[in-house]
């Protein structure tokens, strides 16, 4: 094997021209594909990130028919006692899930006493909030981050606060309509101001539970929805197997189920972008896989058309074919090594100085989202797996045209 | 003795569309070993295909060929080469090395590439042929850097490197002016007297033809005249 490396070595340094062609147009598709990768996967684990931990949760129980009504927020689709008690059971007793959060979700009439405005709320119990969404806080651009938030306190969009021209330490009411219909009104003050984000409940503001409770009058134990953390994202598919099949059995009076789990991807839009950017990857490997095929295979018909002498020599003198087709094959591959190697250490420069340079970019209402590429070993050791296949297989055809050559035939070519 | 090469009734017929052609024609022959043969004739009269077939390179299309002392007519590809590995090598005439690499790595090859020769005594092989073909402070240079004759002296020390009982040359000094080739023949020569190989030529060289001890001469295929050796 060390002989036939030594030759193929000597054979692709024979034609240093072609050979750095070759490999440039290689390391140019690694490069870009690494590159593309690292880019938009981290754009897409920074959103998904910031989705999940600072608002969704990773999953979330709601009672049956909840989700398809959302828009209105209804209170009438609340969980009650009995059913949270059942839910709680199921997921104090499941080591997958490290915490999760009881929301109320209602929409109210905002006043800073001159005007008036709709609002949508999220009711949380901060400690919990806190546990299941450890990034919230960070979505608070004015006002104390500690704690989150305490009775009597709202954080109040930004948008939201802009327009109704409310600062920190303002007072402002709230009213609201509960389920029976009856109005009921009540002052919070202003804790924070909150960064909206894309996605549902990226523009609601954040009040304490109990405010929520007592300002629509509800006195047993009742919420909306429970947003969950996992321990490991990673295992979220199976996690949400494993719940649905807990919650799925427990049904109503009329053998319907009672509950509805979804997973953060079903609830954001978000996830369309992620499948987007997942798509365009794909179309950017088959590219690679092109760039590789169409010029590995065109040098290495090039390197048989050339070498038919040779090829008739080393046959004559008794190299076997599956020799012959080593050959060749092996300077397809060392292309293809080359090629993956130096676009990877280029991608991996090209990576560090991104990260070194602090490039901002922005996303919707979002600003000055920090690029921050990253690329995993597994991303590196797929593509370079899937060039170096790919530059074998294109050296094949050539070479199995090199092994069958007829040496008699060969050692005539001029 | 047993000879190195016999043919007998052996034919080529070459095909092309309707239209066939006897390149030779029932021929017979044997050839001794350690002899210094040469096949001569006019342009087309056979030679090469002669030289080719008793090389294993083109299969023989009718009677039988023997060489050293196994019937080659209906060998596969594979077996082809590896009885060509093992007993015979070429010398031709536009030397034929590998130009990647050295003089001493064009030796080498076969020893390496085809029968897998551990490294000190593949060394001490291609140390000796290169001092038998007067090459020994050559051995770093590559194709590109030495002159014809000595092209010709490699690819004679890579024919004889493996210890092959049959070397066949063809042409092997009409690229070379005629104080080279007579060097050629004359190292031929040599190495024949020291190895006791087998050298067949097809050629039109004079000179080479005036060196062999057996002198077959074809036209239009058949063997017309057999002189010197033994007469099959």
């Amino acid at each position: 094997m060390g002989n036939i490396l030594k030759l193929a070595i000597r054979n692709l340094r024979r034609y240093q021209r072609r050979t750095l062609l070759t490999s440039i147009l290689i390391i140019l598709g690694v490069v870009a594909v690494l590159l593309f990768i690292s880019v938009s996967g981290s754009f897409k684990a920074m959103m998904i990130g910031q989705i999940t931990d600072s608002m969704l949760g990773h999953l979330q129980i709601h009672r049956k028919g909840y989700l398809a009504s959302i828009d209105s927020l209804p209170l009438d689709r609340n969980l009650q006692g009995k059913q949270i008690a059942k839910i709680k059971k199921i997921l104090d007793n499941s080591e997958a899930v490290a915490s999760y959060s009881m929301r109320i979700r209602l929409g109210a009439m905002f006043s800073n006493f001159t005007e008036t405005t709709n609002i949508r709320l999220n009711a949380v119990q901060p400690q919990q909030e806190l546990q299941t969404v450890p990034m919230l806080t960070e979505r608070i651009i004015k006002g104390s981050k500690k704690g989150l938030l305490k009775k009597g306190e709202i954080l109040v969009p930004e948008l939201i606060a802009k327009g109704m021209n409310v600062t920190l330490g303002d007072t402002i009411v709230l009213v609201a309509t509960n389920k029976d219909g009856s109005v009921n009104g009540q002052p919070f003050i202003v804790r924070g101001i909150l960064e909206g984000i894309s996605g549902p409940g990226g523009r609601d503001g954040i009040i304490h539970l109990q405010d929520a409770k007592s300002l629509l009058r509800i006195e047993k134990n009742e919420i909306s929805e429970i947003a969950i953390r996992l321990q490991d994202m990673q295992s979220m598919s199976s996690v949400f197997t494993d719940l649905k099949q807990q919650l799925e059995p427990i049904k109503n009076k009329m053998d319907k189920p009672i509950f509805e789990l979804h997973t953060w991807e079903k609830l954001s839009p978000f996830f369309n972008i992620a499948k987007m950017i997942d798509l365009m990857t794909l179309f950017i490997k088959i590219m690679l896989v092109a760039i590789v095929l169409v010029s590995i295979m065109n040098v290495m018909i090039m390197a048989v058309y050339e070498r038919i002498s040779e090829i008739g020599t080393i046959a004559a003198i008794g190299t076997v074919p599956g020799k012959i087709l080593s050959l060749f094959v092996m300077e397809g591959f060392l292309l293809g090594v080359f090629g993956t190697l130096i676009g990877v250490i280029i991608s991996l420069v090209a990576i560090a100085s991104l990260n070194a340079c602090q490039i901002s970019f922005d996303f919707g209402r979002q600003k000055g989202l920090l690029l921050a590429p990253t690329i995993s070993a597994a991303d590196v050791i797929t593509v370079a797996a899937i060039v170096i296949a790919i530059a074998v297989l294109a050296s094949l055809q050539p070479a199995w045209k090199a092994a069958k050559m007829e040496p008699i035939e060969a050692l005539r070519h001029v | 003795m047993m000879s190195v090469v016999s043919a007998r009734q052996l034919e080529k017929t070459y095909s092309t569309g309707d239209i066939a052609v006897k390149a030779i024609q029932g021929v017979d022959f044997t050839i001794e070993p350690a002899s210094f043969v040469s096949f001569i004739g006019p342009s087309g009269s056979g030679k090469s295909t002669l030289l080719n077939m008793i090389g294993c390179l083109d299969p023989p299309t009718g009677g039988s060929l023997t060489v050293v002392g196994k019937d080659i007519t209906h060998l596969s590809r594979r077996q082809a080469a590896n009885f060509r590995g093992e007993h015979i090598c070429f010398v031709f005439q536009d030397f034929n090395l590998l130009p990647v690499l050295t003089v001493f790595e064009n030796i080498e090859y076969p020893l390496l590439m085809v029968q897998n020769w551990p490294n000190p005594e593949r060394r001490a092989r291609v140390l000796e042929l290169l001092k038998a073909v007067g090459m020994k402070d050559q051995g770093h240079k590559f194709p590109s850097q030495i002159s014809g004759g000595q092209k010709q002296r490699v690819a004679v020390a890579r024919a004889l490197v493996t210890h092959a009982k049959l070397v066949l040359a063809d042409e092997p000094t009409a690229n070379l002016d005629q104080k080279t080739a007579n060097r050629i023949i004359a190292l031929m020569k040599a190495m024949r007297d020291e190895f006791g190989t087998t050298f067949i030529f097809s050629t039109h060289d004079p000179k080479v033809v005036g060196n062999a001890e057996t002198i077959f001469t074809l036209e239009d295929g058949k063997l017309l005249q057999q002189t010197g050796g033994s007469h099959g």
